[in-house]
Protein backbone atom coordinates (compact mmCIF):
# COMPACT_ATOMS: atom_id res chain seq x y z
CA UNK A 1 0.00 0.00 0.00
CA UNK A 2 2.46 2.30 0.96
CA UNK A 3 4.57 1.37 -2.10
CA UNK A 4 2.04 1.80 -4.48
CA UNK A 5 1.61 5.56 -3.06
CA UNK A 6 5.24 6.40 -3.01
CA UNK A 7 5.39 4.85 -7.05
CA UNK A 8 2.02 7.82 -7.15
CA UNK A 9 3.80 10.59 -5.68
CA UNK A 10 7.01 10.03 -7.45
CA UNK A 11 5.36 9.58 -10.73
CA UNK A 12 3.75 13.21 -9.91
CA UNK A 13 7.00 14.48 -8.57
CA UNK A 14 8.66 13.64 -11.66
CA UNK A 15 6.26 15.08 -14.03
CA UNK A 16 6.06 18.08 -12.45
CA UNK A 17 9.56 18.69 -11.95
CA UNK A 18 10.11 17.76 -15.43
CA UNK A 19 7.42 20.84 -16.54
CA UNK A 20 9.50 23.46 -14.54
CA UNK A 21 13.01 22.17 -15.66
CA UNK A 22 11.14 23.09 -19.19
CA UNK A 23 10.18 26.74 -17.98
CA UNK A 24 13.52 27.21 -16.00
CA UNK A 25 15.07 27.10 -19.22
CA UNK A 26 15.73 23.03 -20.74
CA UNK A 27 14.42 22.44 -24.17
CA UNK A 28 10.82 22.06 -25.23
CA UNK A 29 9.51 18.52 -24.20
CA UNK A 30 12.23 17.99 -22.56
CA UNK A 31 12.70 18.93 -19.27
CA UNK A 32 14.26 15.73 -17.99
CA UNK A 33 15.36 12.82 -20.82
CA UNK A 34 18.26 10.46 -19.83
CA UNK A 35 18.73 9.87 -23.52
CA UNK A 36 19.04 13.32 -24.24
CA UNK A 37 21.10 14.33 -21.63
CA UNK A 38 23.84 11.74 -21.76
CA UNK A 39 23.80 12.49 -25.18
CA UNK A 40 24.53 15.93 -24.35
CA UNK A 41 27.21 14.97 -21.71
CA UNK A 42 29.42 12.70 -24.18
CA UNK A 43 29.14 16.20 -26.49
CA UNK A 44 30.45 18.59 -23.20
CA UNK A 45 32.83 16.03 -22.89
CA UNK A 46 33.94 16.13 -26.54
CA UNK A 47 32.74 12.69 -27.26
CA UNK A 48 31.33 14.19 -30.50
CA UNK A 49 31.48 17.04 -31.60
CA UNK A 50 27.58 17.96 -32.87
CA UNK A 51 27.98 21.32 -31.84
CA UNK A 52 24.35 21.87 -31.02
CA UNK A 53 24.04 19.61 -28.37
CA UNK A 54 27.17 19.41 -25.74
CA UNK A 55 26.62 20.07 -22.14
CA UNK A 56 27.43 18.27 -19.06
CA UNK A 57 23.75 18.24 -17.57
CA UNK A 58 23.92 17.93 -14.53
CA UNK A 59 20.50 16.23 -13.80
CA UNK A 60 21.94 12.46 -14.84
CA UNK A 61 24.70 12.67 -12.54
CA UNK A 62 21.93 13.75 -10.15
CA UNK A 63 19.86 10.80 -10.38
CA UNK A 64 22.99 8.69 -9.81
CA UNK A 65 24.29 10.61 -6.28
CA UNK A 66 20.77 11.08 -5.38
CA UNK A 67 19.87 7.28 -5.55
CA UNK A 68 23.36 6.83 -3.97
CA UNK A 69 22.84 9.40 -1.20
CA UNK A 70 19.58 7.44 -0.40
CA UNK A 71 20.36 3.58 -0.76
CA UNK A 72 23.30 4.32 1.38
CA UNK A 73 20.57 5.44 4.42
CA UNK A 74 18.20 2.44 3.72
CA UNK A 75 21.37 -0.08 3.57
CA UNK A 76 20.72 -0.82 0.30
CA UNK A 77 23.78 0.19 -1.50
CA UNK A 78 25.71 -3.26 -2.08
CA UNK A 79 28.88 -2.65 -4.54
CA UNK A 80 27.81 -6.03 -6.67
CA UNK A 81 28.82 -6.89 -10.50
CA UNK A 82 29.23 -9.65 -13.06
CA UNK A 83 26.55 -10.34 -15.07
CA UNK A 84 27.38 -10.26 -18.28
CA UNK A 85 29.01 -6.59 -18.12
CA UNK A 86 30.03 -6.67 -21.99
CA UNK A 87 26.76 -7.74 -22.97
CA UNK A 88 24.98 -5.13 -21.05
CA UNK A 89 27.29 -2.35 -22.48
CA UNK A 90 26.14 -3.56 -25.69
CA UNK A 91 22.59 -3.40 -25.15
CA UNK A 92 22.68 -0.13 -23.33
CA UNK A 93 24.37 1.10 -26.67
CA UNK A 94 21.65 0.00 -29.00
CA UNK A 95 19.14 1.55 -26.23
CA UNK A 96 20.69 4.94 -27.02
CA UNK A 97 21.33 4.31 -30.69
CA UNK A 98 17.15 3.53 -30.74
CA UNK A 99 16.11 6.25 -28.20
CA UNK A 100 18.47 8.59 -30.39
CA UNK A 101 16.47 7.57 -33.54
CA UNK A 102 13.03 8.35 -31.51
CA UNK A 103 14.41 11.46 -30.13
CA UNK A 104 14.07 11.00 -26.56
CA UNK A 105 14.22 7.65 -23.97
CA UNK A 106 10.79 6.26 -22.43
CA UNK A 107 10.68 9.26 -19.91
CA UNK A 108 10.65 11.89 -22.42
CA UNK A 109 8.58 9.73 -24.08
CA UNK A 110 5.53 10.30 -21.18
CA UNK A 111 6.79 14.35 -21.80
CA UNK A 112 6.40 14.51 -25.30
CA UNK A 113 2.90 12.65 -24.97
CA UNK A 114 2.09 14.95 -22.10
CA UNK A 115 2.62 18.05 -24.00
CA UNK A 116 0.05 16.60 -27.06
CA UNK A 117 3.06 15.10 -29.21
CA UNK A 118 1.44 12.16 -31.00
CA UNK A 119 4.33 10.73 -32.55
CA UNK A 120 5.04 9.81 -28.96
CA UNK A 121 1.95 7.91 -29.08
CA UNK A 122 3.84 5.51 -31.74
CA UNK A 123 6.45 5.71 -30.14
CA UNK A 124 5.07 4.07 -26.75
CA UNK A 125 3.30 1.38 -29.35
CA UNK A 126 6.92 0.32 -29.96
CA UNK A 127 8.14 0.64 -27.15
CA UNK A 128 5.40 -1.92 -26.09
CA UNK A 129 6.25 -4.03 -28.49
CA UNK A 130 9.79 -4.06 -28.09
CA UNK A 131 8.92 -5.40 -24.07
CA UNK A 132 6.89 -7.58 -25.28
CA UNK A 133 9.51 -9.11 -27.85
CA UNK A 134 11.97 -9.31 -25.08
CA UNK A 135 9.93 -11.13 -22.24
CA UNK A 136 9.24 -14.16 -24.77
CA UNK A 137 12.70 -14.97 -23.74
CA UNK A 138 12.65 -13.92 -20.63
CA UNK A 139 10.00 -16.66 -20.05
CA UNK A 140 11.86 -19.07 -21.46
CA UNK A 141 14.94 -18.41 -19.29
CA UNK A 142 16.81 -15.54 -20.49
CA UNK A 143 19.30 -14.78 -18.30
CA UNK A 144 22.97 -12.64 -18.35
CA UNK A 145 23.98 -14.66 -15.34
CA UNK A 146 23.85 -13.51 -11.68
CA UNK A 147 26.19 -10.64 -9.89
CA UNK A 148 27.77 -11.11 -6.64
CA UNK A 149 29.20 -9.08 -4.45
CA UNK A 150 32.23 -7.01 -5.58
CA UNK A 151 34.86 -5.05 -3.55
CA UNK A 152 33.49 -1.91 -2.46
CA UNK A 153 34.77 0.10 -5.20
CA UNK A 154 32.99 -1.16 -7.63
CA UNK A 155 30.46 0.48 -6.01
CA UNK A 156 31.54 3.99 -5.51
CA UNK A 157 33.41 4.47 -9.13
CA UNK A 158 30.05 5.53 -10.94
CA UNK A 159 29.14 7.86 -8.04
CA UNK A 160 32.35 8.55 -8.00
CA UNK A 161 32.37 10.07 -11.75
CA UNK A 162 29.14 11.35 -11.34
CA UNK A 163 30.38 13.73 -8.81
CA UNK A 164 33.40 14.66 -11.42
CA UNK A 165 30.99 15.35 -13.87
CA UNK A 166 28.78 18.17 -11.62
CA UNK A 167 32.75 19.54 -10.77
CA UNK A 168 33.50 20.03 -14.19
CA UNK A 169 30.25 21.80 -15.46
CA UNK A 170 30.43 24.13 -12.36
CA UNK A 171 34.22 24.61 -13.03
CA UNK A 172 33.76 24.17 -16.58
CA UNK A 173 37.50 24.18 -17.79
CA UNK A 174 38.30 25.06 -21.32
CA UNK A 175 38.20 21.47 -22.56
CA UNK A 176 34.79 21.08 -22.11
CA UNK A 177 32.37 21.80 -25.24
CA UNK A 178 29.16 23.82 -24.41
CA UNK A 179 26.83 24.74 -26.85
CA UNK A 180 26.43 28.23 -27.89
CA UNK A 181 22.80 27.63 -29.85
CA UNK A 182 20.41 24.62 -30.21
CA UNK A 183 19.11 22.60 -27.54
CA UNK A 184 22.52 22.03 -25.65
CA UNK A 185 22.74 25.63 -25.28
CA UNK A 186 19.16 25.44 -23.54
CA UNK A 187 19.36 24.83 -19.70
CA UNK A 188 18.04 25.23 -16.21
CA UNK A 189 20.54 26.88 -13.89
CA UNK A 190 22.76 24.20 -12.91
CA UNK A 191 22.24 24.44 -9.28
CA UNK A 192 18.61 23.84 -9.83
CA UNK A 193 19.43 21.42 -12.35
CA UNK A 194 21.30 18.97 -10.25
CA UNK A 195 18.75 19.54 -7.45
CA UNK A 196 16.20 18.26 -9.60
CA UNK A 197 18.26 15.46 -10.33
CA UNK A 198 19.12 14.59 -7.02
CA UNK A 199 15.36 14.65 -5.98
CA UNK A 200 14.31 12.58 -9.10
CA UNK A 201 17.66 9.96 -7.96
CA UNK A 202 16.11 9.61 -4.71
CA UNK A 203 12.18 9.07 -5.60
CA UNK A 204 13.29 6.50 -7.99
CA UNK A 205 15.63 4.55 -5.93
CA UNK A 206 13.29 4.31 -3.06
CA UNK A 207 9.81 3.81 -5.49
CA UNK A 208 11.69 1.70 -8.09
CA UNK A 209 10.09 3.54 -11.24
CA UNK A 210 10.92 2.34 -14.23
CA UNK A 211 9.22 2.87 -18.07
CA UNK A 212 10.26 -0.32 -18.84
CA UNK A 213 9.20 -2.37 -15.95
CA UNK A 214 5.62 -0.56 -15.96
CA UNK A 215 4.33 -2.17 -19.58
CA UNK A 216 6.56 -4.95 -18.70
CA UNK A 217 4.45 -5.69 -15.54
CA UNK A 218 1.75 -5.59 -16.98
CA UNK A 219 2.58 -8.11 -19.84
CA UNK A 220 4.24 -10.78 -17.01
CA UNK A 221 2.09 -10.58 -14.00
CA UNK A 222 -1.11 -8.15 -15.07
CA UNK A 223 0.42 -5.92 -12.40
CA UNK A 224 -0.01 -2.17 -12.87
CA UNK A 225 1.92 -1.43 -9.78
CA UNK A 226 5.14 0.19 -11.38
CA UNK A 227 2.47 2.00 -14.74
CA UNK A 228 0.99 4.01 -12.22
CA UNK A 229 4.30 5.98 -12.19
CA UNK A 230 4.60 6.42 -15.65
CA UNK A 231 0.78 7.44 -16.07
CA UNK A 232 1.46 9.90 -13.13
CA UNK A 233 4.43 11.67 -14.94
CA UNK A 234 2.67 11.61 -18.04
CA UNK A 235 -0.55 12.97 -15.67
CA UNK A 236 0.94 16.14 -13.45
CA UNK A 237 3.01 17.36 -17.15
CA UNK A 238 -0.38 17.18 -18.82
CA UNK A 239 -2.48 19.27 -16.26
CA UNK A 240 0.69 21.64 -16.03
CA UNK A 241 1.40 21.96 -19.78
CA UNK A 242 -1.70 23.08 -20.16
CA UNK A 243 -2.44 25.48 -17.27
CA UNK A 244 0.93 26.84 -18.73
CA UNK A 245 -0.49 26.82 -22.79
CA UNK A 246 2.32 24.18 -23.64
CA UNK A 247 -0.32 21.52 -24.82
CA UNK A 248 -0.30 21.44 -28.79
CA UNK A 249 -1.91 17.81 -30.36
CA UNK A 250 -1.26 17.17 -33.16
CA UNK A 251 2.08 14.82 -35.38
CA UNK A 252 3.51 17.98 -37.13
CA UNK A 253 5.73 20.71 -35.86
CA UNK A 254 6.33 19.29 -32.55
CA UNK A 255 9.25 20.28 -31.07
CA UNK A 256 12.36 18.14 -31.39
CA UNK A 257 10.84 15.02 -33.23
CA UNK A 258 10.07 14.04 -36.45
CA UNK A 259 6.63 12.53 -38.02
CA UNK A 260 8.48 9.35 -39.26
CA UNK A 261 5.96 6.68 -38.11
CA UNK A 262 7.70 3.49 -38.85
CA UNK A 263 11.13 4.72 -37.15
CA UNK A 264 9.29 6.17 -34.21
CA UNK A 265 7.85 2.82 -33.72
CA UNK A 266 11.18 0.98 -34.18
CA UNK A 267 13.29 3.28 -32.43
CA UNK A 268 11.18 3.20 -29.35
CA UNK A 269 10.79 -0.69 -29.50
CA UNK A 270 14.50 -1.55 -29.63
CA UNK A 271 14.85 0.45 -27.08
CA UNK A 272 12.26 -1.56 -25.20
CA UNK A 273 13.93 -4.74 -25.70
CA UNK A 274 17.40 -3.58 -24.88
CA UNK A 275 15.61 -2.27 -21.55
CA UNK A 276 13.79 -5.67 -21.10
CA UNK A 277 17.28 -7.55 -21.66
CA UNK A 278 18.96 -5.30 -19.60
CA UNK A 279 16.58 -5.67 -16.64
CA UNK A 280 14.97 -1.59 -16.96
CA UNK A 281 14.85 1.39 -18.93
CA UNK A 282 17.65 4.00 -18.99
CA UNK A 283 16.49 5.87 -15.70
CA UNK A 284 16.22 2.77 -13.74
CA UNK A 285 20.10 1.97 -14.85
CA UNK A 286 20.99 5.28 -13.82
CA UNK A 287 19.70 4.38 -10.22
CA UNK A 288 21.07 1.09 -10.31
CA UNK A 289 24.29 2.53 -10.76
CA UNK A 290 24.43 4.67 -7.92
CA UNK A 291 23.18 1.66 -5.68
CA UNK A 292 26.35 0.30 -6.21
CA UNK A 293 25.65 -2.08 -9.54
CA UNK A 294 28.21 -2.30 -11.42
CA UNK A 295 26.56 -3.91 -14.19
CA UNK A 296 24.32 -1.22 -14.63
CA UNK A 297 27.09 1.20 -14.77
CA UNK A 298 28.60 -0.45 -17.49
CA UNK A 299 25.03 -0.30 -19.51
CA UNK A 300 25.30 3.93 -18.49
CA UNK A 301 28.47 3.85 -20.06
CA UNK A 302 27.27 2.13 -23.02
CA UNK A 303 24.44 4.59 -23.86
CA UNK A 304 27.32 7.56 -23.28
CA UNK A 305 29.33 5.98 -26.10
CA UNK A 306 26.00 4.81 -28.33
CA UNK A 307 25.38 8.52 -27.80
CA UNK A 308 28.52 9.72 -29.27
CA UNK A 309 28.34 6.97 -32.11
CA UNK A 310 25.00 8.24 -33.18
CA UNK A 311 26.44 12.00 -33.57
CA UNK A 312 29.63 10.63 -35.33
CA UNK A 313 28.23 8.41 -37.62
CA UNK A 314 24.94 10.39 -38.11
CA UNK A 315 22.76 7.76 -36.75
CA UNK A 316 20.55 10.55 -35.04
CA UNK A 317 17.34 11.59 -36.25
CA UNK A 318 15.99 15.71 -36.23
CA UNK A 319 13.46 17.13 -36.74
CA UNK A 320 14.24 16.36 -40.26
CA UNK A 321 13.77 13.15 -39.65
CA UNK A 322 15.99 9.79 -39.72
CA UNK A 323 18.66 9.49 -41.62
CA UNK A 324 20.07 6.29 -43.81
CA UNK A 325 22.50 5.56 -41.33
CA UNK A 326 20.08 5.56 -38.98
CA UNK A 327 18.05 3.32 -40.18
CA UNK A 328 20.72 0.55 -40.55
CA UNK A 329 21.77 1.25 -36.49
CA UNK A 330 18.65 0.49 -35.54
CA UNK A 331 18.56 -2.55 -38.06
CA UNK A 332 21.67 -3.89 -36.41
CA UNK A 333 21.11 -3.01 -33.18
CA UNK A 334 17.93 -5.53 -33.25
CA UNK A 335 20.17 -8.20 -35.20
CA UNK A 336 22.61 -7.39 -32.12
CA UNK A 337 19.32 -7.47 -29.58
CA UNK A 338 17.75 -11.00 -30.64
CA UNK A 339 21.48 -12.78 -30.74
CA UNK A 340 22.70 -11.66 -27.06
CA UNK A 341 18.64 -13.01 -26.39
CA UNK A 342 18.91 -15.89 -28.09
CA UNK A 343 22.44 -17.08 -26.76
CA UNK A 344 21.64 -16.41 -23.36
CA UNK A 345 18.99 -18.80 -23.30
CA UNK A 346 19.38 -21.78 -21.29
CA UNK A 347 19.20 -24.33 -24.19
CA UNK A 348 21.54 -22.09 -26.57
CA UNK A 349 24.16 -22.34 -23.38
CA UNK A 350 25.64 -25.86 -24.24
CA UNK A 351 27.11 -27.27 -21.63
CA UNK A 352 26.35 -24.44 -19.04
CA UNK A 353 23.72 -24.83 -16.23
CA UNK A 354 20.13 -26.03 -17.01
CA UNK A 355 18.57 -23.10 -14.75
CA UNK A 356 19.11 -19.08 -14.80
CA UNK A 357 22.70 -19.16 -13.22
CA UNK B 1 12.12 -30.28 1.56
CA UNK B 2 10.21 -27.30 0.23
CA UNK B 3 10.43 -26.29 -3.67
CA UNK B 4 13.53 -23.87 -3.41
CA UNK B 5 14.30 -20.96 -6.04
CA UNK B 6 17.49 -19.06 -6.47
CA UNK B 7 16.92 -15.74 -6.50
CA UNK B 8 20.25 -13.44 -5.66
CA UNK B 9 21.45 -11.88 -8.44
CA UNK B 10 19.69 -11.80 -10.71
CA UNK B 11 18.01 -9.19 -12.35
CA UNK B 12 14.11 -7.69 -13.12
CA UNK B 13 12.55 -9.31 -13.61
CA UNK B 14 13.82 -12.91 -13.22
CA UNK B 15 12.81 -13.46 -9.39
CA UNK B 16 9.62 -12.89 -10.46
CA UNK B 17 9.17 -15.00 -13.58
CA UNK B 18 11.19 -18.11 -11.52
CA UNK B 19 8.33 -17.09 -8.53
CA UNK B 20 6.01 -17.89 -11.33
CA UNK B 21 7.32 -20.78 -12.61
CA UNK B 22 7.76 -22.44 -9.64
CA UNK B 23 4.22 -21.79 -8.02
CA UNK B 24 2.96 -23.17 -11.08
CA UNK B 25 5.22 -26.66 -10.59
CA UNK B 26 4.74 -26.94 -6.74
CA UNK B 27 0.87 -27.01 -6.70
CA UNK B 28 -0.01 -26.55 -3.32
CA UNK B 29 3.51 -26.98 -1.50
CA UNK B 30 5.23 -24.38 0.38
CA UNK B 31 7.94 -22.86 -1.63
CA UNK B 32 10.77 -20.73 -1.28
CA UNK B 33 12.96 -17.90 -2.68
CA UNK B 34 16.12 -16.53 -1.88
CA UNK B 35 16.73 -12.87 -2.94
CA UNK B 36 19.50 -10.49 -2.09
CA UNK B 37 17.83 -6.86 -2.93
CA UNK B 38 14.97 -5.14 -1.17
CA UNK B 39 13.79 -4.68 -4.55
CA UNK B 40 13.50 -7.99 -5.58
CA UNK B 41 11.65 -9.12 -2.10
CA UNK B 42 9.25 -6.39 -2.62
CA UNK B 43 8.41 -7.58 -6.49
CA UNK B 44 8.00 -11.39 -5.30
CA UNK B 45 6.26 -10.61 -2.38
CA UNK B 46 3.57 -8.12 -4.38
CA UNK B 47 3.32 -11.07 -6.77
CA UNK B 48 2.66 -13.90 -4.47
CA UNK B 49 0.12 -12.18 -2.92
CA UNK B 50 -1.64 -11.02 -6.27
CA UNK B 51 -2.20 -15.15 -6.52
CA UNK B 52 -3.81 -15.15 -3.44
CA UNK B 53 -0.55 -16.90 -1.48
CA UNK B 54 0.76 -16.78 1.91
CA UNK B 55 4.03 -14.65 2.57
CA UNK B 56 5.97 -14.55 5.22
CA UNK B 57 9.56 -13.03 4.79
CA UNK B 58 12.89 -12.91 6.56
CA UNK B 59 16.02 -12.22 6.34
CA UNK B 60 18.53 -15.40 5.36
CA UNK B 61 20.04 -17.05 8.22
CA UNK B 62 23.85 -18.60 7.83
CA UNK B 63 22.20 -22.11 8.25
CA UNK B 64 19.44 -21.52 5.32
CA UNK B 65 21.99 -20.01 2.77
CA UNK B 66 24.28 -23.34 2.20
CA UNK B 67 27.29 -21.73 2.61
CA UNK B 68 26.50 -18.48 0.02
CA UNK B 69 26.76 -15.26 1.75
CA UNK B 70 23.60 -14.02 3.69
CA UNK B 71 24.15 -10.52 4.14
CA UNK B 72 21.22 -8.26 2.66
CA UNK B 73 19.32 -11.21 1.61
CA UNK B 74 15.78 -12.19 2.56
CA UNK B 75 13.83 -15.85 2.11
CA UNK B 76 10.19 -15.33 1.10
CA UNK B 77 7.83 -18.68 2.11
CA UNK B 78 4.99 -18.61 -0.15
CA UNK B 79 2.33 -20.72 1.06
CA UNK B 80 -0.93 -21.20 -2.14
CA UNK B 81 -4.07 -21.13 -1.11
CA UNK B 82 -5.72 -23.97 -2.00
CA UNK B 83 -7.34 -23.25 -5.39
CA UNK B 84 -6.29 -20.22 -5.42
CA UNK B 85 -4.10 -20.21 -8.51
Amino acid sequence: MKQSRLVIISGLSIGAASVLLMRLGNPANMGVCVACFIRDIAGGLGLHRAAAVQYLRPEVPGFILGSMIVSSITREFKPRGGSSPLLRFVLGFFMMIGALVFLGCPLRMGLRLAAGDLNALVGLVGFAAGIWVGLIYLRNGFSLGRSTRLPAPNGAAMPAMAAGTVLLAAAAPAFIFFSTSGPGASHAPLLISLAVGLLVGVLAQRSRLCMAGGIRDLFLIKSGHLFVGFVAIFAAALVLNLAVGDFKLGFEGQPVAHTDGLWNFLGMGLVGLCATLAGGCPLRQCILSGEGDADAAVTVLGMLIGAAFAHNFGTAASAAGVTANGKWAVAIGYAAAVAIAYFCLPRAQKGGKADAA
Amino acid sequence: MPHRVDARGLSCPQPVVLTQKALQDAGNDVIEVIVDNACSLENVTRFARSKGCAVETAPLSHAEAEGEGVDGCYIIRITPRAGAR
